[in-house]
């Protein structure tokens, strides 16, 4: 007998998909330039105004862009893919159709991470409707207009295999793909400002099925937390829907960021008949072998393979290779004062895996929004900070006193030092500080001597205070054991 | 100098165009004898002028200011452009189309917008808003469509050429209705950028004219690749003047499915065939049977295709950006009611049919199905051209027929397109010429070739022209029809 609904164990399987404006100079089939809140219909003209007798022509750069994206996501190319006409009314379609690709994508069978990719394709971004009125919907505004400056944006739109267990797995790939898709330079990858705009199809099923559950249509997630809020509040829906009983119906559902409430936009009953039929006024897209090459040539180091590379040759951390790669500026700021650190062997070098740390945990938080390339911080300097812990120059502590400041106006870690004294004592100095400490704190030496190991921090403390940090504890630790004798 | 201005009008627009480079004409005098002529236009065939000053050109251009005129599914910038259309009126569109513009290019400035059945949907010019157009061979028959104002207008000598669009013959029909050539080039040869579309897949803009020569110089500067159009080729050869007179060692093909075994085919229409095909043997050519066992489900897979296309193709007039706008102020009334006032019932037929056949769990068995057709018919004519050079059928099963006769019934309207929608579904190049008289009313001949073989094409038409020495427009100096008596 099959377990009752309300004690079964369920798991959530989620699929994405993501679209993706491309950053060419123009748009997909005409030749306006892309819109960067310019006047309201100042970038169109009588092909993306859908003006009687226009044809469209593909954009040989968001080809390239997209067999890029195909490649990156180590997908089969198709020899010859087509457009097709998407109808609907709607006052964002100038021509009440989309040319987008339907049943063979420029892009299939791919993967990224541990997610395969179903396929990706080329489309063309709709315009963007502006209602008047308290609820900016359609139903109720007292009158819309249309801006026609993103009508005809190249889009690729990324749809993957349902492989992802979890909100947070979905975030994190997101993630995985919005780097890759960065790193590539074909996108501005903005999920705010919807260069990024990505949907999730969520279903659930009881741990064990094999077969796929219904699947509802969460869009307008527009940043990561909340892609992974909306997933997370429509397991919880569909949970509470199926333990109680009931079923989950095929849906779209638009999710309120104010609220985390998940409102229906339209059900299965009233799903669009799109009558996909080949767009007759384009020709197949039949990429040649030069322009697979410029594709192939066109691709630098994705971040996955960076992770892996930065895992496996210095010895980073899972954690840290993957915030180092995904976040691409921030490992290319860490390359580079890898580089200039002179490699992890040289003398007075901070060793890699320290660097990642001194980017990834000292420096990450002192940036706020700045890119690190924006910040007075240069590679340079931040290895010859790390550099001088290492050596023992410069006590950890008083390194980040340093690093603040060079955050705030930049400067020569060696320079700033000196100015403000931190440099570690001297081996004569700090021998006769130790001296004094331990002459001074005789309980402490006593316990420490009765087997109350701990009781040497007061020693230490007296140390650093009298140094104001300018040892390094491990070291003063030594030299009192030394003395006391233990 | 001409004598007279019926002078000018007895020239043919190639004759006109030599005479301007001569110095015998000046290019404004041509420009003012067609300007009036279309003025006094009592056959409905022009929807607007050029404005009456001629404008200038330069005599030495190819075709020397000999003026054209222009269906109105042309787009040109500034001047109202509403392919016959409600949904269009007022409408003047900020460019001008790729064909229009290469024509004026090479000397031929625009005389008017012709009338034409809405957006190109009829086989009569009955389908127009502004009115039908009257054949000037018989003015209560039909001139044919949907380019029936370019081709009346030719015809009667309002102007010396024209250009019209065929999708399914659209140029061919009107063309043999009124006793002239028209030619639909391959598919691709021609721009169809700023042509308003109505089905994608089959227009083709073709010269309407007098007699093959003026066809093949005004084809000459239509052909070529477009950047605006990517379905667009360049020609594979330079487009010829014809000369020849002969026929020897050309093989002509007669598929029985579009001649004497076509459905609907009059007999007075086979007579004139009949004849015409003796013609070409007297001339030279060798005559043979051969079969094209799809063509008659052409038809058929023509009326699921092209108002499929249309159906997405005229989803654009909504009233949102330009054009006609009704409606209560609601996005579905805006809709609904531009729609509804805006389209004739041929265009909403259609774009019913072609909506139908797209939407989904009818796709296959209505769009997926004509295409294989289709595909079966582009088989047909290959394997006929591996036998033929060329294949010969009437352009039109019947000769111009009465105004109305057909507007109730759209299936014998539609019928009208059987012998030439074979050719538009291959994409191959077709010409119609006149092959002689059928109780007074011209016979049109067909000749279709293989794709890019306008050069054969014309040249045999040429020569079958001069040997069937037809005798061209009954114009006379007042503009009426020598026919004109056919039918009282």
């Amino acid at each position: 007998m099959p377990e009752p609904a309300a004690e079964r164990r369920y798991e959530p399987v989620i699929g994405l998909e993501i679209h993706v404006q491309l950053s060419t100079r123009t748009k997909m089939f005409c030749g306006c330039e892309l819109s960067f809140g310019q006047e309201p219909n100042s970038r169109t003209c009588p092909v993306c105004l859908g003006h009687p007798g226009v044809l469209p022509v593909v954009n040989a750069e968001a080809v390239h862009y997209g067999l890029m994206i195909g490649l990156a996501l180590d997908c089969r190319i198709a020899p010859r893919s087509l457009f097709h006409r998407k109808s609907y009314f709607y006052p964002d379609q100038a021509k009440n159709y989309q040319i987008s690709q339907y049943d063979v994508p420029l892009a299939r069978d791919g993967r990224l991470g541990d997610v395969r990719v179903h396929r990706a394709h080329l489309e063309e971004d709709a315009a963007k409707l502006v209602h008047a009125g308290a609820s900016g919907r359609i139903h109720s505004a007292s009158g819309s207009t249309v801006d026609f400056n993103r009508g005809g944006t190249p889009l690729v739109e990324i749809v993957t295999e349902p492989d992802l267990r979890s909100a947070a797995e979905a975030a994190e790939w997101l993630r995985l793909l919005r780097a890759t898709l960065k790193r590539l330079g074909v996108s501005d990858v903005n999920m705010e400002e919807g260069s990024l705009r990505c949907d999730a199809n969520v279903s659930i099923r009881p741990v064990g099925q094999a077969t796929l559950g219904v699947k509802a249509e969460l869009k307008n997630m527009n940043s990561f937390r909340f892609l992974q809020r909306g997933i997370e509040a429509e397991i919880v829906r569909q949970e509470e829907l199926v333990r109680g009983g009931g079923e989950v119906t095929q849906d779209t559902l638009h999710f309120d960021p104010r609220t985390g409430a998940l409102t229906s936009l339209r059900s299965k009953e009233e799903a669009h008949d799109y009558r996909y039929f080949p767009e007759p006024d384009l020709v197949p897209l039949a990429p040649t072998e030069p322009m697979l090459e410029r594709a192939r040539a066109a691709l630098p180091e994705l971040p996955a393979e960076r992770a892996e590379r930065l895992e496996r040759e210095l010895a980073l951390s899972a954690d840290t290779a993957r915030l180092l790669a995904y976040r691409g500026e921030l490992g290319d700021f860490f390359e580079a004062a890898l580089a200039a650190n002179g490699g992890a062997t040289a003398d007075g070098a901070a060793d890699a895996r320290t660097l990642a740390s001194w980017v990834t945990v000292e420096l990450v938080p002192r940036l706020g929004d700045r890119e690190p390339a924006d910040s007075p911080v240069t590679p340079d300097a931040l290895a010859k900070l790390a550099g001088m812990v290492s050596s023992k120059a410069v006590s950890q502590s008083a390194a980040k006193q340093v690093l603040d400041a060079m955050a705030e106006q930049g400067g020569d870690p060696e320079q700033l030092v000196a100015e403000r004294g931190l440099a570690l004592a001297g081996a004569d100095e700090l021998g006769e500080i130790v001296d004094r400490a331990v002459a001074s704190n005789r309980d402490a030496v006593e316990q420490v001597r009765s087997g109350n190991g701990k009781a040497i921090g007061a020693i230490v403390g007296a140390v650093m205070r009298e140094t104001k940090g300018r040892a390094d504890g491990g070291e003063v630790q030594r030299m009192i054991r030394e003395r006391i004798g233990f | 100098m001409a004598d007279s201005p019926s002078d000018v009008v007895a020239l043919t627009a190639a004759q006109a165009a030599d005479a301007v480079r001569a110095r015998e004409l000046s290019a404004s005098e041509v420009f003012d004898v067609y300007r009036r002529r279309a003025e006094a236009d009592d056959l409905n065939a022009f929807l607007s002028l050029a404005e009456p000053a001629s404008p200038s050109t330069d005599s030495d251009a190819p075709l020397a200011g000999v003026p054209l005129a222009v269906k109105d599914i042309f787009c040109v910038e500034g001047v109202a452009s509403t392919a016959a259309s409600r949904i269009l009126e007022g409408y003047r569109p900020p460019y001008t189309a790729t064909v229009v513009e290469r024509l004026a290019a090479a000397g031929a400035p625009m005389l008017g917008k012709t009338n034409m059945d809405e957006f190109a949907m009829g086989s009569s010019n009955e389908n127009s808003p502004y009115g039908a157009v009257r054949n000037p061979w018989n003015r209560e028959r039909v001139p044919g469509g949907s380019s029936g104002g370019s081709a009346a207008a030719v015809a009667a000598g309002l102007a010396p050429w024209s250009i019209g669009t065929d999708t399914g013959g659209s140029v061919r029909q009107p063309a043999a209705l009124c006793g002239l050539v028209g030619l639909k080039p391959t598919y691709g040869s021609v721009s169809r950028y700023g042509m308003i579309a109505f089905a994608s897949s089959f227009d083709q803009a073709g010269p309407i004219t007098r007699d093959v020569t003026d066809a093949a110089l005004l084809y000459r500067h239509m052909v070529g690749r477009d950047p605006c159009d990517s379905t667009s080729l360049d020609h594979r050869e330079a487009i010829a003047l014809p000369a020849g007179d002969r026929l020897d060692g050309v093989r002509f093909g007669v598929p029985p499915q579009l001649a004497a075994e076509g459905e609907g085919i009059q007999a007075g229409v086979l007579e004139v065939f009949e004849r015409a095909i003796e013609r070409i043997e007297e001339l030279g050519g060798s005559v043979e049977e051969v079969s094209l066992p799809h063509a008659e489900h052409g038809l058929a897979a023509y009326y699921v295709l092209a108002p499929a296309e249309a159906s997405a193709n005229l989803a654009r007039y909504d009233g949102v950006r330009y054009g006609r706008r009704d409606g209560d102020g609601d996005l579905v009334s805006l809709y609904e009611q531009t729609r509804e006032n805006g389209f004739g019932d041929e265009v909403k037929r259609r774009i019913m049919l072609g909506t139908y056949a797209l939407s989904s769990g009818y796709y296959d068995a209505y769009y997926g199905r004509a295409q294989r057709v289709r595909t079966k018919i582009a088989e047909d004519f290959a394997a006929a051209f591996e036998r033929v050079d060329l294949i010969v059928t009437p352009t039109s099963p019947s000769v111009a027929f009465r105004l109305g006769e057909r507007t109730g019934d759209p299936l014998a309207m539609y019928m009208s397109d059987y012998c030439t929608v074979p050719m538009s579904l291959a994409g191959i190049p077709a010409i119609s010429i006149p092959g002689g008289l059928s109780d007074g009313l011209p016979v049109g001949l067909q000749l279709a070739g293989p794709a890019f073989s306008e050069n054969r094409l014309l040249e045999a038409a040429h020569a079958i022209e001069l040997g069937i020495g037809f005798e061209g427009v009954p114009v006379g100096a007042d503009g009426r029809g020598a026919g004109e008596a056919a039918d009282a």
